[in-house]
């Protein structure tokens, strides 16, 4: 496999040390002005292979996309400037360079706003360093969860572990069960990102032909993939008991756990991707382009995200159109935390309130279609593409109420975790207590606003969408401070991502920060991880006993 | 009052009496408890809350509470308490929050007697006081704990924890007003009932959540908690700082702990999830359970002793919808069950094993073959431990034996040797090769000297090979090696007759490659052979002549090539010592099936698709078309995967350095290497290979905790990382005692009186005088 040979040359651009760091980078020039050289001017050709799936990094597009994503996301100062000059130099010889396609990592956010890695506070800088210092790239996940560098750090650290660190599965069949969970929602980001770690790794390009070219033990998996993403109440015992028990394709229970908490995190990023709009990375597919900058591709986002002069005057429009929305927020989180003695709901009434909770979130239509173009056919890797979310409790398929009280992350799924799969267990709590813990006790503009409440109701909102229920928890609540357009956009990242568009995103919490909205998200991701998990660990605790 | 209540309930006349029992519930349980009198017993959960009564034989159910159509969440119950003084008297605490008492007492169907919804979340656990009548204490997620009067409407006080979620509250049994509450982050804290504004004291008990805690019943100072982290421990609380005095390490998350009545060290416990029996430990002896109970079957999620003082009859709720009365003596005794034996590596490698005297004496001399042929001297130790007569435990007498190992054998001198004197960088890559092959070579593993000097071959450069191979003089064996093996393996071993077969002077030349092969026939049978000395000496004497021999068109023209080889004469008798050595057929074979191809097969695997007599096609292209060196890759790399998994994890890593970006990092390897020579101490060279490692995340190894704290020589405050001088006393730190200048660089210090200075002066200074230099009149010493 020539992919691994080529790879080595750029990993001393992650060193701390900045001597590494230069002879790496003059490695890397000097590699790239002499096949540059060697094209020479003429090249018209290379645009066709852009579009292969497999590239060799030996590949000289392949090297100027590198390039030109590290000098954007390297956090390291010297090596964006020498990336930008050689860059500049492969120009004069001749040879066309890429250029960024949409601009910052994303869509949604102006680029601006979020941290440049050059202006980054310490605590963010050392974060990334160690990121790309790890993984050799700094994605653009990465960068917008910077807005959060507590939980950025704990999300890193898990990944991490969940990747590279000891475990019952193999590298590359980590990275295809990533590629799995990640096109079961369309997401070609996560996609494009893990088929070069995969290939990297050193895994079967055959695989990447689609689930039937996969052994047969991962192909068992798919089903289980197919439901986690969409229902994943109708996990069963049996489900389980078919993947454990299948002869010589069967799972053990420590890789199935393995398996289940990949899936689960590449669904819930998969929302966290498209709730933020990230944009495909520089040096995959989809991320740069080889053409050179025409009127026909011009269009209005660029300009937006380029300068942010459009953004912003939505921004302002925004702002004076409904100055009062956080402020009529925060008067009802008040009245709610006062009067909550005054007015004592009985015990139906509560009931009833999470029922309607839960039949309105299925009234609460998924956002309108628009077309989002995959630019890897991602639909391969799983089957079954007709397959999507249902509304939790329709008439005839009566699912019972999964009562958090009787199946808790804390208790039940954390034991079972760090049982089959230790150190786990302890990473996904750490890193569900963060988020769910997260705050800055700011809300827009207003600063000591405890906002638990509020955290509060996101959280059980997503988990009552999965038919999840605290018994403690008065749903009326979430009547009140989620208006529609917020659960809207909730219900839609949730259970179909693919369909977020940036009205949406725009739309809800006008005056809120771009931080707060990425806080949000991250709620909602590891929400929705949470309530997959529990799912899915209850099934195999019910195998098990 | 205290005094009274145990009188009360102190066991009569009427002992208790029953069978090991058990009767279905409708639903999970979640909690249970008795009435004083331990004739009845409450099961309360979720779908369930009903009182059954305790029969010789059966449970009776007595009295169904969940009443209504449609009951409420009022009922929905994860905690459940009968009051100890009152036995009308009970307590839930349920999910939505609510603490709920009923009384037994009142003639409707619906027997609620008090609903408190102060809470805002799941309540998890309610406590009544053991002796006051209207006290009643509750624990919720909402991290408050709330005290209660119950002739009140409402709450009394209210204690916060200031530390998330409240799991368990327990009033103290000995101390009128004490409680303890466990904490979901760790915490366990002891309150004053009187003081509601701050706890008395806090220690942290447990990693992760502390799911329960019991006070001891008749130890004032004792406090049981169990934990998430699969642990119970058992706390004096007596002293200044809480004390840990005993721990057991359970299977799996402690969800409840109860001590046994009447038996000072005994305490039950239950888990959370995966375990569904009930251990019943001795303290003292923590890492078998003194009994256990394992009849349900799904996890056990109240369990509760029947009789405030008898100690035989045990209790328990399940998730499996049983309710069970577990009769002391019918428990299974794991003791009974497992081999009394001990294992153990000493410092130098030796092994101690103690086992029972009888399975000893049985086994007799066949337990003394495995533990090797050398210096295996075993000499029994008999000793007994004085019988304590208050243990109730079965004496065992065993046999201890210590196998000494020879420490020959066992030797990681190599290791040490080779990770010396490999040099990994700073050489062009053929001399790292070479001399790399040469100490593997010195240090008697021919196989991995081969290993380097192939890898020489293939990877260095076809321009740099000519020089590389006129400087070194070490062997090089070139590729064709290969070839050969395989062509033993295929075309069997009739010597004479290959060499008829032979066709064309290029295979006269494989013959004349077969000294180097035989070598490493030799190797890879058995590396001790004392026979491989000899024709590794042929084999380096060959070499200069087979690098002329095959790497000629480096700078000639290819065409003529062949005729360019010729067939050295030396190499002829040699060949009968292959012939000579019986062993080499069938190890090759041996070889040929295993899965796990040696570095050298490896080769021959891929570069002859075809069998045998195909040499000459094969090897062709090779030179020809300077094969580029990734073509060898995957070759490489089974060869380094096959020698990290036979535990050679140092050769991996070596050539991984040496080959540096030509092939793909392994990061767990370094990881496993660097750990390796860190325990043989030697810090240099894994400095060395963490800077040299191509993966960053082994880079940053060596950045990790670069800081260094120092306290201030004069004040002993902590220094601020700024500067030489310190902020609080405004004297330079550090000085060296000699020159009476600041130390900046390397400090050398007397660890008898922490005076000291640079190393050359404190050096110098020793050199005259072993008094310090700075007058103390300590007799220092550097070690």
């Amino acid at each position: 496999m020539d992919i691994s040979d080529g790879t080595g040359r750029w990993d001393g651009l992650g060193s701390r040390d900045i001597s590494t760091r230069e002879i790496a980078m003059e490695n890397v020039s000097q590699e790239v002005l002499s096949r540059a050289e060697k094209i020479g001017p003429i090249c018209e050709e290379v645009i066709q292979p852009l579009r292969s799936p497999v590239r060799s990094p030996d590949d000289l597009n392949w090297m100027l996309a590198r390039l030109l994503m590290l000098s954007r996301r390297c956090p390291y100062a010297d090596v964006r400037e020498k990336c930008l000059s050689v860059l500049q130099n492969v120009q004069d010889i001749g040879v066309r360079i890429p250029r960024p396609l949409g601009q910052g990592p994303s869509r949604f956010i102006p680029e601006k706003e979020i941290l440049q890695v050059s202006k980054v506070n310490a605590k963010t800088q050392v974060i990334f360093e160690d990121a790309f210092a790890a993984l050799g790239r700094l994605d653009n996940i990465s960068l917008v969860m910077g807005f959060h560098p507590q939980y950025l750090e704990s999300f890193l650290r898990t990944q991490h572990y969940l990747l590279q660190m000891d475990g019952p599965l193999s590298l590359h069949c980590r990275h295809y069960i990533g590629i799995m969970a990640a096109a079961r929602h369309q997401c070609s980001n996560l996609v494009n990102l893990h088929v070069n770690d995969f290939l990297q790794v050193g895994g079967d390009p055959k695989w990447l032909n689609g689930l039937k070219d996969a052994p047969q033990k991962l192909q068992h998996l798919g089903e289980l993939n197919k439901i986690l993403a969409h229902r994943p109440w109708l996990v069963t015992k049996a489900h389980i008991e078919q993947l454990l028990k299948a002869e010589e394709h069967s799972w053990s229970l420590a890789e199935l756990i393995h398996a289940v908490v990949l899936l689960t995190h590449y669904h819930s990023l998969a929302s966290f991707t498209f709730s933020c709009g990230i944009s495909p990375e520089i040096h995959c597919d989809g991320g740069h382009t080889f053409r050179p900058p025409s009127i026909s591709n011009y269009c209005a986002c660029d300009i937006a995200n380029g300068n942010g002069t459009l953004d912003e005057i939505q921004g302002n429009h925004a702002l004076t159109d409904t100055p009062c929305e956080v402020e009529a927020l925060m008067e009802k989180m008040k009245q709610l935390q006062e009067c909550r003695d005054e007015e004592e709901a009985s015990q139906e009434e509560m009931a009833t309130r999470f029922e309607r909770e839960k039949t309105e979130s299925m009234l609460v239509a998924a956002a309108e279609d628009e077309d989002s173009v995959p630019t890897r056919d991602v639909s391969r890797h799983f089957e079954d593409p007709s397959y999507g979310y249902k509304d939790f409790s329709r008439r005839g398929e009566h699912v019972p109420t999964f009562r958090a009280q009787d199946y808790s992350w804390e208790d039940h799924g954390y034991s079972l975790v760090n049982r089959l799969y230790p150190d786990v267990g302890q990473l996904l709590d750490e890193k569900f207590q963060i988020a769910y813990n997260l705050t800055y006790n700011t809300m827009a503009m207003h600063q000591d606003v405890d906002t638990s409440m509020l955290r509060r109701a996101i959280w059980n909102y997503i988990h009552c969408m999965f038919g999840i229920r605290y018994d403690d928890y008065d749903y009326g609540e979430i009547n009140q401070l989620l208006d529609r357009s917020f659960k809207v956009y909730i219900k839609t990242m949730v259970c179909s991502p693919e369909k977020t568009t940036k009205r949406m995103y725009d739309s809800f919490w006008r005056q809120f920060k771009h931080s707060e909205k990425v806080h949000v998200n991250l709620l909602l991701m590891e929400a929705r991880m949470q309530a997959e998990l529990l799912y899915a660990l209850r099934a195999i605790t019910h195998y098990m006993t | 009052m205290e005094k009274m209540a145990r009188v009360t309930t102190a066991l009569g006349s009427n002992t208790i009496s029953g069978c090991t029992m058990f009767c279905h519930l409708d639903a999970p349980a979640n909690a249970i408890s008795v009435c004083r009198d331990a004739a009845q017993v409450v099961v309360a959960g979720r779908n369930i809350f009903k009182i059954y009564a305790l029969e010789e034989e059966q449970f009776v159910e007595k009295l169904n509470l969940r009443v209504g159509r449609k009951p409420s969440l009022n009922f929905s119950c994860a905690d459940v308490m009968w009051h100890q003084m009152d036995e009308n008297l009970l307590a839930t605490a349920a999910t939505n929050g609510a603490v709920v008492t009923w009384n037994l007492g009142k003639p409707s169907r619906n027997k609620q007697d008090q609903l408190f919804t102060e809470h805002k979340r799941t309540v998890n656990k309610v406590c009544f006081h053991p002796t006051e009548v209207h006290m009643l204490l509750s624990g919720s997620q909402d991290g408050y704990m709330k005290c209660f009067d119950l002739r009140k409407k409402e709450s009394v006080s209210t204690f916060s924890g200031q530390s998330e979620s409240v799991r368990d509250v327990q009033f103290s049994i000995r101390d009128y007003f004490t409680f303890a509450a466990s904490f979901e982050n760790g915490n366990v804290q002891l309150w004053d009932i009187r003081r509601p504004d701050r706890y008395e004291r806090m220690f942290t008990a447990h990693n992760g959540p502390v799911f329960c805690c019991d006070w001891h019943p008749e130890d004032r100072g004792w406090l049981a908690t169990g934990g998430r982290d699969k642990m119970v421990k058992v706390w004096d609380i007596t002293t200044n700082r809480a004390k840990e005095i005993h721990c057991v390490q359970t299977i799996a998350s402690v969800a409840r702990v109860k001590w046994r009545p009447e038996r000072k060290y005994h305490l039950a416990t239950c888990s959370m999830m995966v375990d569904h029996n009930i251990y019943v430990w001795d303290v003292r002896r923590p890492f078998i359970p003194f009994a256990t109970f394992e009849e349900h079957k799904d996890v056990t999620t109240g369990i509760v002793w029947r009789h405030l003082h008898d100690p035989g009859f045990l209790l328990s709720g399940s998730k499996d919808s049983t309710l069970y009365q577990h009769k002391f003596k019918d428990a299974s005794r794991p003791v009974d069950k497992a081999n009394p034996e001990g294992l153990c590596f000493g410092l130098f490698g030796d092994l101690a094993f103690a086992a029972k005297e009888s399975l000893i004496s049985g086994g007799g001399d066949s337990n003394r073959k495995p533990y090797g042929s050398g210096g295996d001297r075993r000499y029994p130790i008999f000793f007994f431990k004085k019988p304590d007569l208050t243990e109730q435990f079965a004496h065992e007498s065993s046999a201890l034996s210590v196998f000494e190992t020879d420490l020959e054998s066992s030797r990681m001198d190599w290791f040490v040797k080779t990770a010396r004197r490999y040099l990994l960088s700073g050489k062009p890559f053929g001399e790292l090769c070479d001399h790399n092959a040469k100490v593997a070579k010195e240090l008697n593993r021919p196989q991995v000297s081969t290993t380097w000097t192939m890898l020489r071959v293939m990877y260095s450069d076809p321009g740099n090979l000519a020089t590389a191979t006129s400087i070194s003089k070490g062997g090089s064996i070139p590729l064709m090696n290969s070839f050969n093996m395989k062509e033993i393996a295929a075309g069997g071993l009739g010597s004479e007759s290959r060499l008829d077969r032979g066709k064309g002077e290029i295979w006269q030349d494989t013959i004349h490659l077969d000294p180097g092969n035989s070598l490493i026939n030799n190797n890879d049978e058995n590396e001790e052979t004392e026979g491989s000395e000899g024709p590794a000496d042929y084999l380096f004497g060959d070499a200069e002549l087979e690098d002329d021999n095959l790497y000629p068109m480096e700078h000639e023209n290819p065409t003529a090539e062949e005729a360019e080889y010729s067939l050295p004469q030396e190499a002829f008798p040699l060949r009968h010592e292959i012939v000579d050595n019986p062993s080499v057929p069938e190890h090759l074979q041996d070889k040929v099936d295993s899965p796990h191809v040696s570095g050298n097969e490896a080769e021959a695997v891929c570069l002859t698709p075809i069998k045998s007599f195909s040499l000459i096609s094969i090897s062709q292209p090779l030179y020809e078309s300077h094969l580029p060196a990734s073509f060898f890759s995957p070759v490489v790399r089974e060869m380094l995967q096959h020698y990290a998994e036979a535990g050679d994890v140092q050769m991996a890593v070596s050539v991984l350095i040496v080959l540096g970006d030509r092939i793909r990092k392994e990061e767990h390897w370094y990881t496993s290497y660097i750990d390796l020579l860190q325990r043989f101490e030697l810090w240099n060279v894994s400095n060395e290979v963490i800077k040299l490692s191509t993966s960053s995340a082994i880079n940053c190894l060596n950045q990790t905790s670069t800081t260094l704290h120092i306290n201030c020589s004069n004040c002993k405050r902590p220094m601020s990382n700024k500067g030489w001088i310190c902020d609080r006393c405004h004297q330079c730190a550090s000085i060296c005692a000699v020159c009476h200048h600041v130390v900046k660089g390397l400090f050398v210090w007397c660890q008898g009186c922490s005076h000291g200075g640079h190393l050359e002066h404190i050096m110098n200074w020793l050199k005259s005088s072993s008094h310090c230099p700075a007058g103390c009149g300590h007799l220092c010493e550097y070690t």
